[in-house]
């Protein structure tokens, strides 16, 4: 039908938009719907409210959710990511666009999955299995760290890296298990059933798993599995999938480390450098533990030799060498005193012994004959014959015998 | 307490734990107790013998994997 060219204007912008606006908000259905697609355009301005556009393979449907909503919004969403959004249809009357104001977006296929590890979570947390109390230390320094993940993964293999670097003295007891699909929660139940049966168990275990999608990483989810890692008499870390990811194994294992190289690093707090640094400081508190012992051994040594030198036999014998000095000189006065009585006790006798001499008696006018032929003294005149020698007091003189009487 | 030299084992036969535990205790007991010469001195000679053994165990430490698959250990080849 043709317009007439001369019709009044009926409508604004403003009154159509708002015409259809109330026509769309009117309608009950559209005010309570659950719309299935996939997020693009994602976006999330510092205003906290999330817009993205909802896309299926023939149209797309632009979506806000407001700041309120978004703050209670547990899942992270991502451009490309399968949802469910529920919400009302509404316009946006400055761009002429109508649009869904959701009010819950829940992930598509993991809807299920998602449900149940709600309900998993709620009623192992409600048994208490997550309690804090329940959590053990981790050992300092480990000797022996029981790995349980797949044998092929590139999670065993980063482990190993930083195992080998940090620590190289630990042993490490692999108990393999698939980390994925149906056969992967029990084999992993075994594996740290395993572990902790050994005669000697490790002194932690390693739970992991390198990354991947919500349901690559479901073991880690699964009753079993988190009842086995609760109930471990080994302390466990649980390293699975990236950052971001959480899964009841996390909550239930004595720490939870982001990933499993990280799990690696928590398990060996103490490196082999702090180990050669200990050592070498023990090492220097031996040394000069050995040097001032010997020194103060030695100062002994010196404060003895300086106690014995006082009480030494030397100095006796310097004491007795002075004593004896003083013997020798008393010894020798008293020789001296001696010879001088001696001397003059001798000039005595020289004296008397002059007085007694015959020379004395000869002074006096007496002679000594002898017989010059056999130098006999003549005492009586029958013994003066021939020549005789007469002495006298000043010499003698030869003189002939001639009358006897 | 560091131990009598009846009870003390060859320390080549020590492992890392052990022999640094000795080294623990007899640091500490030195550090801490009077002894005779001739006993400080031994102690220190095991001492200095005990750091040797631990520094040449972390030198030559080699990560160790093994494998445990049905209640059996087994050495294990990582693949590359």
């Amino acid at each position: 039908m043709q317009p007439s060219l001369f019709s009044t204007v009926q409508w604004t912008v403003s009154s159509l938009t708002k015409y259809v606006r109330d026509l769309l908000e009117s309608d009950e259905t559209l005010q309570d719907v659950w719309v299935e697609g996939e997020i693009s355009n994602l976006s999330r301005p510092a205003s906290g409210h999330i817009y993205f556009t909802l896309k299926d393979a023939g149209a797309s449907l632009k979506s806000v959710m407001w700041k309120m909503t978004a703050a209670r919004l547990t899942l992270k969403l991502q451009d490309g990511m399968a949802v469910a959004v529920h919400g009302k249809i509404g316009v946006y009357e400055v761009s002429g666009q109508y649009q869904l104001y959701a009010d819950q977006i829940r992930p598509v296929g993991e809807g299920a999955l998602y449900q149940e590890f709600l309900r998993l979570k709620a009623l192992l947390e409600a048994e208490g299995l997550f309690d804090p109390e329940r959590k053990r230390p981790i050992p300092e320094f480990p000797k022996r760290i029981g790995i349980v993940t797949s044998s092929t993964g590139a999670a065993l293999r980063d482990m190993l890296n930083i195992l080998r670097r940090r620590l190289p003295l630990v042993e490490v007891i692999l108990a393999p298990a698939p980390v994925q699909g149906d056969e992967a929660p029990p084999k992993l139940v075994d594996a740290i059933f395993s572990l902790n049966q050994l005669p000697a168990r490790p002194d932690v275990i390693l739970l992991a798993r390198g990354g991947g999608s919500i349901e690559d990483l479901w073991a880690f989810n699964d009753e079993r599995v988190v009842r086995a890692v609760a109930e471990s008499k080994t302390p466990i870390i649980c390293g699975v999938g990236h950052e971001t990811d959480f899964t009841l194994s996390d909550f239930a294992a004595d720490l939870r480390a982001p990933t499993p190289t990280a799990a690696a690093e928590l398990a060996t707090s103490v490196t082999i450098i702090d180990l050669s640094e200990t050592l070498k400081s023990y090492q220097v508190n031996l040394s000069s533990f050995i040097i001032s012992f010997i020194n103060d051994r030695k100062s002994e040594i010196d404060n003895l030799i300086s106690g014995l030198k006082f009480f030494s036999p030397s100095r006796r014998i310097q004491i007795e060498r002075q004593r004896l000095d003083e013997f020798a000189h008393r010894a020798l006065a008293a020789q001296v005193h001696r010879l001088a009585l001696e001397a003059s006790q001798l000039e005595g006798f020289d004296k008397r012994l002059e007085a007694l001499s015959p020379l004395q008696v000869l002074a006096r006018g007496y002679a000594v004959v002898t017989r010059q032929a056999d130098g006999a003294i003549v005492h009586e005149v029958a013994q003066a014959r021939g020549g005789i020698k007469v002495r006298v007091s000043d010499g003698e003189f030869d003189a002939e015998v001639k009358n006897k009487n | 307490m560091a131990k009598s030299s009846a009870k003390q084992k060859p320390i080549d036969e020590l492992t890392y734990e052990a022999a640094f535990a000795e080294l623990e205790s007899i640091v500490s007991a030195l550090e801490t107790e009077q002894r005779p010469l001739e006993e400080a001195m031994s102690l220190y000679e095991r001492g200095q013998a005990l750091v040797k053994h631990c520094a040449g165990l972390l030198d030559g430490a080699e990560l160790k994997v093994r494998q445990l698959s049905g209640g059996e250990l087994t050495d294990f080849e990582a693949a590359e």
